[in-house]
């Protein structure tokens, strides 16, 4: 993304003599470069940056019911409420903290196992890239409905699956404990192939001689791993952690599809923004809403911030 | 460095298992959509079935699915053409001339919690009388594609050389000139790569589009939610519609695979 570019150079000596220098011509070619660039950014702003600042300022209202009765400003009495909230409040930010971190460990780590298996030549390549490609693109709330059938506890293939290896059958998401570690499963499901895709990339990019020079040297298959191919690709990895841990933060829709408002009766799925989502539209809580969001908002920036500067060091 | 000896064996066992793991769960679905439900409860079936198409015909007809599938069609069509409208030549002025901070403005729509936008909209098209209408969820939908256009734009705008830009207005055509008929037809597969995400991510978003649209403009994705009452759930027509919303997706995906992946991928490797 931050690659060098080279700006156009002005080139002082041409005058156009083309028909199109009319004065307005001229005039949208000298600034071509808010022209072009401003439609998007105003765009942006005004459904973006606005919206945000209003976040704000709700967050310090009361506002609450319908969308045109009347608030008041309340301080920062939402976020005193708020942060001293360990019902609901801290229970989210731990699962979704938990939620992030478990899968983007076994996404980065499966995503690299099955890179490196498709990283040389083999026949029927097409079809594993195939494969690789369609959880990827599916519907996220399909892909939960997909998984809620699989994972009926009575009818779903996978108690079926467990009961050929004599194993008992399981509650999946329909239990307390394992709703959640069941939801992290349908995300390392559909998301893996991303990494996969992101580290095929970062791959193929890595020339062959360091690898030779090591085998030469007599490096094992690990020791050429861990010393040649992961430094060479760590800042393809930290990319990879990078959109996915932002995604990771923000999942929604498979946890709405599969629990439901609320995260589920106990609100054993409800991450920071299932439950923003739910204060805001399912009990229109807007002024809490508001404060959960300008919270989750500073986390994800937060994090953002730490892996992009962890990964400026190391491009170093 | 070809691969040898028994790698080749393990690798070939490990492939077929990660395939398998990939593909059989959409299988079972597909295969349950095209089950009656008392066969869906018998496990004894599990493979052995008479296929029928009553799941389709319900969801298809009955639950009105003919209407959803066009309310998707256009506003994920809609909200590609507007973003690439907007975001291509945003894209080419912030490549060349560097703007990054800009380019920061427009990439947070990638980061920033959808709902902490969906609130505010929310209080303004209610009170504007919008909420429901196409209008107000194809901007919404933009805020997924614009950021994700600028985004494989501007990668794609950084490689490509300034030189033939240069080349074209020493010939006497003007910058704008020089972007529309050089630049423009030159960067096809990138605003095709673009374009086709596009289309995805907002055919497959959810959450805008369950507070944004009303009866009318329904999409697939909030159908499909809406598919599961408080009661038994039909599992037959859910599968069937789950299979409806991600058949075409898959299928448009495969066929312009390369762009998906080009996509996908965008600014991974260049850091």
């Amino acid at each position: 993304m931050s690659a060098v570019t080279t700006p156009v150079k002005k080139s002082p000596g041409v005058r156009s003599t083309h028909s199109e220098s009319s004065a307005l011509s001229r005039w949208a070619n000298n600034h071509r470069k808010w022209l072009f660039a401003a439609p998007a950014m105003v765009f942006v702003a005004v459904l973006i940056v606005f919206p945000v600042a209003w976040t704000g300022y709700l967050s310090l209202t009361d506002a609450e019911g319908s969308v045109r009765a009347e608030s008041s400003f309340i301080g920062f009495q939402n976020y005193l409420d708020v942060l001293g909230d360990t019902d609901r409040f801290w229970p989210a930010v731990w699962r979704t903290a938990l939620f992030t971190g478990v899968v983007l460990f076994f996404e980065v780590v499966l995503g690299m196992a099955i890179a490196l298996l498709l990283w040389r030549p083999f026949r029927g390549e097409k079809w594993v890239r195939v494969a690789i490609l369609l959880p990827l693109v599916a519907t996220p709330v399909a892909v939960g409905m997909m998984w809620r059938l699989i994972f009926d506890p009575n009818i779903g293939a996978a108690n079926q699956l467990l009961g050929w290896f004599g194993i008992s059958p399981q509650p999946w998401l329909a239990g307390q404990g394992s709703a959640l570690p069941t939801t992290m499963f349908i995300d390392i499901w559909q998301w893996t192939p991303m990494v996969v895709l992101i580290l095929l990339a970062g791959l193929t990019a890595i020339s062959d001689e360091p690898q030779e020079a090591a085998l030469i040297d007599g490096a094992s298959t690990w020791q050429r791993f861990r010393h040649v191919t992961l430094p060479l690709l760590m800042p393809t990895v930290i990319v990879a952690i990078l959109l996915r841990g932002i995604d990771a933060l923000k999942t929604f829709d498979i946890l709405y599809a599969t629990k439901g408002r609320g995260g589920g009766s106990f609100h054993e799925v409800e991450t920071l923004n299932v439950y923003a989502y739910g204060l805001s539209f399912d009990y229109n809580d807007y002024g809490v809403s508001s404060t959960v969001l300008i919270i989750f908002f500073l986390i994800i920036i937060g994090v953002m911030w730490a892996l992009t500067y962890r990964k400026k060091g190391m491009d170093r | 460095m070809k691969p040898r000896g028994p790698y080749r064996i393990f690798r070939a066992v490990a492939l077929v298992l990660v395939v398998l793991a990939l593909v059989a769960p959409l299988v079972w679905m597909v295969a349950a959509s095209l089950k009656t439900n008392v066969d869906i409860y018998d496990t004894e079936k599990t493979f052995s079935f008479t296929p029928t198409l009553d799941n389709y015909a319900n969801v298809l007809q009955q639950a009105n699915y003919v209407k959803f599938i066009g309310n998707s069609l256009w506003v994920a069509l809609a909200a590609t053409v507007l973003s690439l409208l907007l975001g291509v030549p945003a894209a080419y002025s912030m490549s060349r001339f560097n703007m990054k901070k800009s380019a920061l403005v427009v990439l947070m729509a990638r980061v920033i919690p959808g709902v902490s936008l969906l609130v505010p909209w929310y209080y303004v098209f209610s009170n504007l009388q919008m909420v429901g209408g196409f209008t107000v969820l194809i901007l919404s939908h933009m805020f997924v594609s614009l950021p994700l256009i600028v985004y494989i734009m501007m990668g794609y705008f950084d490689g490509l050389p300034a030189e033939l830009e240069e080349a074209a207005l020493v010939d006497g055509l003007t910058h704008i000139g020089a972007f529309r008929r050089i630049t423009l037809p030159l960067s096809v597969p990138g605003v095709a790569t673009a374009g086709i995400l596009s289309f995805i991510f907002s055919w497959n978003n959810f959450m805008f589009a369950l507070v944004l649209s009303g009866a009318d403009t329904k999409t697939l994705p909030v159908a499909i939610f809406d598919f599961v009452g408080y009661a038994s759930i039909d599992w037959g027509g859910l599968m069937a519609a789950a299979t409806v919303v991600t058949l075409p997706i898959m299928v448009i995906a495969l066929f312009v695979q390369k762009y998906v992946v080009s996509g996908l991928t965008a600014g991974a490797t260049k850091g």
